[in-house]
């Protein structure tokens, strides 16, 4: 009677970074490609500080019937952080060999900064030390795109490779949710994120 | 048509569906998009963000009592300030349906305290529905403007901030707008005057009309039991009943959607088919409380389920508790990681002022809004922080205490100002009181996304209005002593400030600029470090920029760093050049 027995599989998204790295945007996109997928989706967020610089964390849900908005703790199938810190502090939330997708990039926290508190050690070697980590260039990746602002939508791509429903959909998403002049940059962007996955 | 909406998404369809005339609110998260959204039907509907949500649910009133239908939004503390009239409206009553969202924070996401306000809904003898989605938000709403009018009852519909927050697959049929009719006004002053001979009147008909509410919910359809399997029953409402089908998926559980007043005689029944009745409601055990004083037996777990968001997790551990089997292993977060606590942001113009009430030793009296992180460390420029509107009454009580500290400050925002500290200010003038009064006043609500508000200059839908002048009001009331300053200016900030803090009587300092994320920076200039120059004295790190950040170690024992500043984020603010002694930062171009 645990969820793992829950006659339909759920498949379970968790996206985090810092605000301002345009996690909201990304987490609208995915539910948006999976419900014109054809899944039951919920899409849960809480950004009420995203603004001035807070963790963000955004949970997409699919499949036949979603029920809890909220990804049971260990549950989380693909694990997206937009910087390294914040993949570290979620790692838990994933299931034990699941996919961890990470922007290589580094957002140091003002606490450390101006020395309010001591920097985390061995970042390389603990992030290593999960097995589904994926670390993708996707800053580089944006700038090639045409606009760093679009690395998002890099990781966005990355993610599109690791979910069990076609490009089109994302395309379709895409193309509702992202303003004309901005579609060409964008869809260049995801492009090279989807290349970048074997 | 489907739609993926959030339920503030979804409340404005229905608003608009339902054919509501009037919609009034006041911001506060996890609400204030349902106004953001319900001004896209601009058309239909007349909105407005009002000055208070007091002022928002007197707005409900007037619509009400004129026969249109009339919705208002607010944070479940909004509820606490619009009390006052909505518990002599419940006497009165609706005439039009009047809908109250009212979005209640467990875990105090963005919010001063865990209030959860279902027992507002019976205090004031409302109908309260608790939606568990987007789809069940609108269609109660819908059918709370209905049930409004047929009672003549305020409708209160409570989400909470995952539900607010939540998008999910939302039918809103064809979409269209259904037009109600506006029923003719008649004035009646037995009916909408509440004087006591008047009010004793109502209140039996209060009376008759909660009965005709208990035999309401026992039939409605959105009270009703999923059958299942086992002996154990749950009662759920809201969110927590979609924890409990993932959680125990088999379990038949007794679902409450309409749960003031709650369907007794239903779950009466539905009790008797199980052995054992578990409530699972988010925050207080308000339903709970109710099923036992009705005689039904309720089963009350070790398991802590009342302070804070439920989730699966933790009705995973109700579920060993209850089978009598080990908990669920959880995985363990990494530990040693440094936290990412919201900042005041690159170039705010909040900054400089908290700096100098610092350096001057000043007691502060705090409020509500982005200015409430000059709390925090290094800043931490601030001594208490009550509610919106409080600092000004806070300083005033501790005055009249005989603090010892003669420099006692009150600082709020402008939409703090005009929402309840506009009272508190006349109190000083009126009283004669020596604090302090300190507007950092930035024409917007920041903290809750930029919404206008009276000093913005523009309303909700964007038509200019008068941007109302804060030191004018400050006169207006009496005040001798009251001082405009710019925000980035520190030398004059300390010098005013002091003068003021120290001068024995009333004063008010309004701190006027611009909020850096809602006006293009003019961006002439950035700072800059000179690392020859710069002693690694640590003096700019005090000041809590997010973009000055650690550079080069001073010497090999590393423990002190140069300053380095991040020019992609970088305003070109100039406090830090400004607390710099050695004149190592400049703006450059
Ligand atoms: C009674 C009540 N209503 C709404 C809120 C939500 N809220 C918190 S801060 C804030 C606005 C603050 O705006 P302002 O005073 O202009 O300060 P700023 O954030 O712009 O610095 C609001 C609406 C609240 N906490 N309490």
């Amino acid at each position: 009677m645990t969820s793992s027995t829950f006659p339909d599989k759920l498949f379970n998204v968790t996206l985090v970074g810092v605000g301002g790295q345009g996690i909201l945007l990304t987490s609208d996109i995915l539910a948006m490609a999976a419900m014109h997928a054809g899944y039951d989706v919920k899409k849960s967020e809480v950004h009420g500080m995203s603004q001035r610089g807070g963790s963000v964390i955004s949970q997409v849900r699919f499949g036949t019937r979603v029920h809890s908005p909220i990804i049971p703790t260990g549950e989380t199938d693909i694990l997206v952080s937009f910087e390294r810190l914040e993949a570290l502090r979620w790692a838990h939330l994933a299931r034990p060999g699941a996919k961890i997708l990470v922007n290589n990039m580094d957002r140091i926290p003002v606490t450390v900064s101006s020395g309010l508190q001591p920097a985390a050690q061995n970042v390389d070697e603990r992030l290593a030390a999960y097995p589904g980590l994926i670390l993708l260039a996707a800053n580089e990746l944006a700038v090639q795109a045409g606009n760093l602002r679009t690395a998002n939508v890099v990781v966005m791509g990355a993610l599109a490779k690791l979910v069990p429903f076609g490009e089109d959909h994302w395309q379709a998403a895409m193309r509702e949710r992202i303003p004309a002049q901005l579609l060409d940059v964008n869809l260049r962007a995801f492009a090279l994120g989807y290349a970048a996955i074997a | 048509m489907k739609k993926l909406l959030s339920a503030n998404q979804a409340i404005a369809w229905a608003a608009y569906r339902a054919g509501c005339r009037v919609a009034a609110a006041y911001p506060g998260t996890p609400s204030t998009e349902i106004m953001e959204h319900i001004a896209e039907f601009a058309g239909a509907i007349n909105c407005e963000w009002s000055v208070n949500e007091k002022v928002a649910m007197e707005i409900g009133i007037g619509a009400s009592l004129a026969g249109t239908r009339a919705l208002v939004a607010m944070k479940h503390v909004g509820l606490n300030v619009a009390m006052d009239p909505l518990m002599t409206f419940t006497y009165i009553g609706a005439i039009g349906g009047m809908v109250i969202i009212n979005a209640d924070d467990p875990s105090l996401h963005s919010s001063q305290n865990e209030q959860d306000n279902r027992s507002l809904a019976k205090f004031a003898k409302c109908l309260l529905f608790e939606p568990a989605d987007s789809q069940e938000a609108y269609d109660m709403v819908c059918a709370g403007f209905e049930l409004s009018e047929k009672y003549q009852v305020p409708v209160i519909v409570r989400t909470t901030t995952r539900t607010a927050h939540t998008s999910t697959v939302v039918d809103i049929g064809s979409g269209e707008r259904s037009e109600t009719p506006v029923i003719p006004y008649v004035k009646n002053a037995q009916r909408n005057v509440a004087v006591p001979a008047h009010g004793r009147l109502m209140r039996f008909a209060v009376e008759k009309r909660s009965q005709a509410l208990r035999a309401l919910t026992e039939e409605s359809p959105f009270n009703r039991a999923d059958s299942g399997t086992g002996d154990i029953g749950f009662v759920a409402s809201g969110v927590a009943y979609q924890y409990v089908k993932e959680v125990f998926p088999t379990a038949p559980v007794f679902k409450v959607g309409l749960s003031y007043p709650p369907p007794l005689e239903k779950i009466r029944a539905f009790a008797a088919g199980v052995q054992r009745l578990v409530v699972i409601e988010e925050s207080d055990p308000v339903l709970a409380e109710q099923i036992r004083a009705a005689g039904i037996p309720v089963v009350e777990p070790k398991t802590e389920l009342h302070m804070m968001e439920l989730d699966p997790v933790r009705l995973g551990a109700l579920r060993a508790e209850l089978l009598g089997t080990p908990p669920p292993p959880t995985a363990q977060p990494e530990t040693g990681l440094p936290v990412r606590p919201p900042v005041l942001c690159s170039g705010c113009s909040h900054r400089g002022a908290f700096h100098i009430l610092a350096k001057l030793k000043a007691t502060v009296c705090g409020d509500i809004g982005c200015y409430t992180l000059g709390s925090a460390p290094p800043l931490s420029a601030m001594d208490t922080c009550v509610c919106m509107g409080a600092a000004i009454g806070t300083a005033i009580g501790m005055r009249k205490a005989g603090l010892p500290n003669q420099r006692i400050a009150a600082v709020m925002g402008d939409s703090t100002f005009f929402h309840s500290g506009m009272t508190g200010l006349l109190d000083v003038a009126y009283n004669n009181i020596p604090i302090t009064v300190m507007v950092f006043d930035n024409r917007i609500t920041a903290m809750t996304g930029h919404q206008e508000n009276p000093g913005s200059g523009h309303t909700l839908l964007g038509v200019e209005s008068p941007a109302v002048n804060i030191a004018d009001i400050a006169r207006t009331f009496g005040i001798q002593r009251v001082h405009e300053v710019e925000p980035y200016d520190l030398a004059n900030l300390e010098k005013v400030f002091k003068e003021c803090l120290d001068c024995g009587e009333p004063a008010v300092v309004v701190v006027r600029g611009p909020c850096v994320l809602h006006v293009k920076w003019a961006g002439k200039y950035i700072n800059t470090v000179d690392e020859v120059k710069c002693t690694a004295c640590g003096s700019c790190f005090r000041i809590g920029c997010p973009t000055i950040v650690r550079g080069a170690p001073k010497d090999a024992n590393g423990r002190l760093f140069k300053a380095k500043i991040d020019p992609q984020f970088c305003t070109g603010c100039n406090l830090c050049a400004q607390v710099c002694k050695f004149g190592a930062i400049s703006p450059v171009k």
